[in-house]
């Protein structure tokens, strides 16, 4: 399968030439297998873009949100499928104690926020709730399982005969933990990212800044790679970059947690337009 | 032989989270009745330290205290609190004697149990909270 991020920027759109290497888009992922099976993970700003580039022809496609924060699903009304009538559009997301997928979903598709109502978009929608559980789309098979964020939130793995991926663009596996990492039975999001190939991991903060901001649902450079080497995962691309760090900023922090804790796996910034190729 | 780890569930992950800043006593069990952790305030009133033992299965727990009706509140639920919040799914507060074994030590507590149920509203274990009595 085929990984090309198209928004890796945490929180809020951070546009402009102090971010275009890595680029200033919302969460938004595109995974493609050989047989043209196309899934997105979340639907920040980057899904906008990312329509323009899928193929002609394609008749389905399968969104995938990981929670319903503003930076994860502020694209879907500039989703382009979701306008063309020939086209089935399956959304897969958590619901809450309360309120289903579609009634959370209207809440940000409907006036004052959003001038289209969800009912009236023209294509063949489909809405999914996923808690935790298994399910499959073409060739991937996809796992969801709650993961420590503010809110309803999942993390998914997606894997098939030839390689798997976890997506874990939001979480504080640390939250509380006196000492990170606890063993596995204690870590949140560790079922998911068990020995994949490519783990994409929330990498928000420095140590420095995540003082002031434990409980907002973020990870550190240091947690993810600490996460990342209990996980015994092949591949980290640190994710979801603060709004506020630009790309000199984001490089030399990167630099200096993997010079302090020594990965002994790959580890690689996820970038716009970057892909991963996991066969 | 490899075993393969199950992740406790980021609810229950969670819950021993906060029973670790907590100032009294908690026991975390999972749907079975296993105390999966306890915290510092707990270790006293066991007896033992979870660092040592990891988590007890329900023999072992009752090989370590001993629960019974105080006699000071008249006839009460006899329930095992426990029972109430995993199998009724309902929250329970009684008073009763705690008989630490190992020292023969005896507490006056107040025990405070409630099932956790998540969002789909599945049963994920239960949590137990002691309150000491002291005094009248």
């Amino acid at each position: 399968m085929r990984v090309t991020p198209y928004g890796v920027r945490g929180s809020l759109a951070a546009p402009g030439p102090s971010t275009a290497r890595y680029g200033g888009n919302t969460s938004c992922v595109r995974v493609t297998d050989p047989d043209g099976t196309v899934l997105i993970l979340d639907a920040g700003t980057g899904i906008r873009s990312l329509a323009l580039e899928l193929p002609r022809g394609l008749s389905r496609v399968d969104v995938l949100l990981t929670h319903l924060h503003l930076d994860h699903i502020i694209g879907l009304g500039f989703f382009a499928p979701l306008y063309n009538s020939a086209m089935e559009v399956h959304i897969w997301g958590p619901a809450s104690a309360t309120l289903s997928l579609e009634a959370r979903l209207r809440r940000y598709l409907a006036p004052p926020l959003f001038p289209v109502l969800l009912r009236d978009l023209p294509c063949r929608l489909e809405l999914h709730h996923t808690g935790r559980g298994r399910f499959a789309i073409g060739p991937f098979r996809v796992r969801a399982a709650r993961i420590c964020h503010p809110g309803p939130t999942v993390g998914y793995r997606i894997e098939t005969d030839r390689g798997s991926l976890a997506y874990l663009p939001d979480h504080e596996p640390a939250l509380g933990a006196r000492r990170f990492p606890l063993d596995a039975e204690w870590t949140s999001g560790f079922e998911l990212a068990h020995d994949v190939d490519l783990l994409l991991h929330d990498a928000q903060y420095t140590r420095e800044e995540y003082r002031g901001h434990a409980g907002w649902g973020h990870s550190t450079m240091h947690d993810a790679l600490a996460f990342g080497r209990l996980a015994g995962v092949r591949h980290l691309a640190p994710f979801h970059h603060d709004p506020g760090r630009d790309d000199d900023a984001l490089e030399k922090a990167l630099d200096a947690a993997v010079s302090e804790t020594k990965p002994d796996f790959q580890v690689t910034p996820a970038a716009e337009g970057r892909s991963f190729d996991l066969d | 032989m490899t075993t393969k780890t199950v992740q406790q569930s980021v609810e229950m992950i969670l819950v021993r989270q906060l029973a670790s800043y907590l100032f009294v006593p908690v026991l975390v069990f999972d749907t079975t009745g296993t105390v999966v952790f306890y915290n510092e305030p707990a270790e006293r009133i066991l007896g033992v330290r979870f660092e040592e033992t990891g988590r007890i299965d329900r023999e072992e727990a009752d090989r370590l205290v001993e629960l019974s009706d105080d006699p000071s509140v008249g006839l009460e639920n006899s329930e095992r609190p426990l029972d109430v919040a995993l199998q009724q799914r309902r929250p329970t507060h009684v008073r009763r004697w705690l008989l630490r074994r190992a020292d023969r030590v005896r507490l006056q507590v107040e025990l405070t149990a409630f099932p956790i149920i998540d969002h789909e509203e599945r049963l994920l274990g239960a949590m137990a909270m002691f309150w000491e009595h002291h005094g009248p």
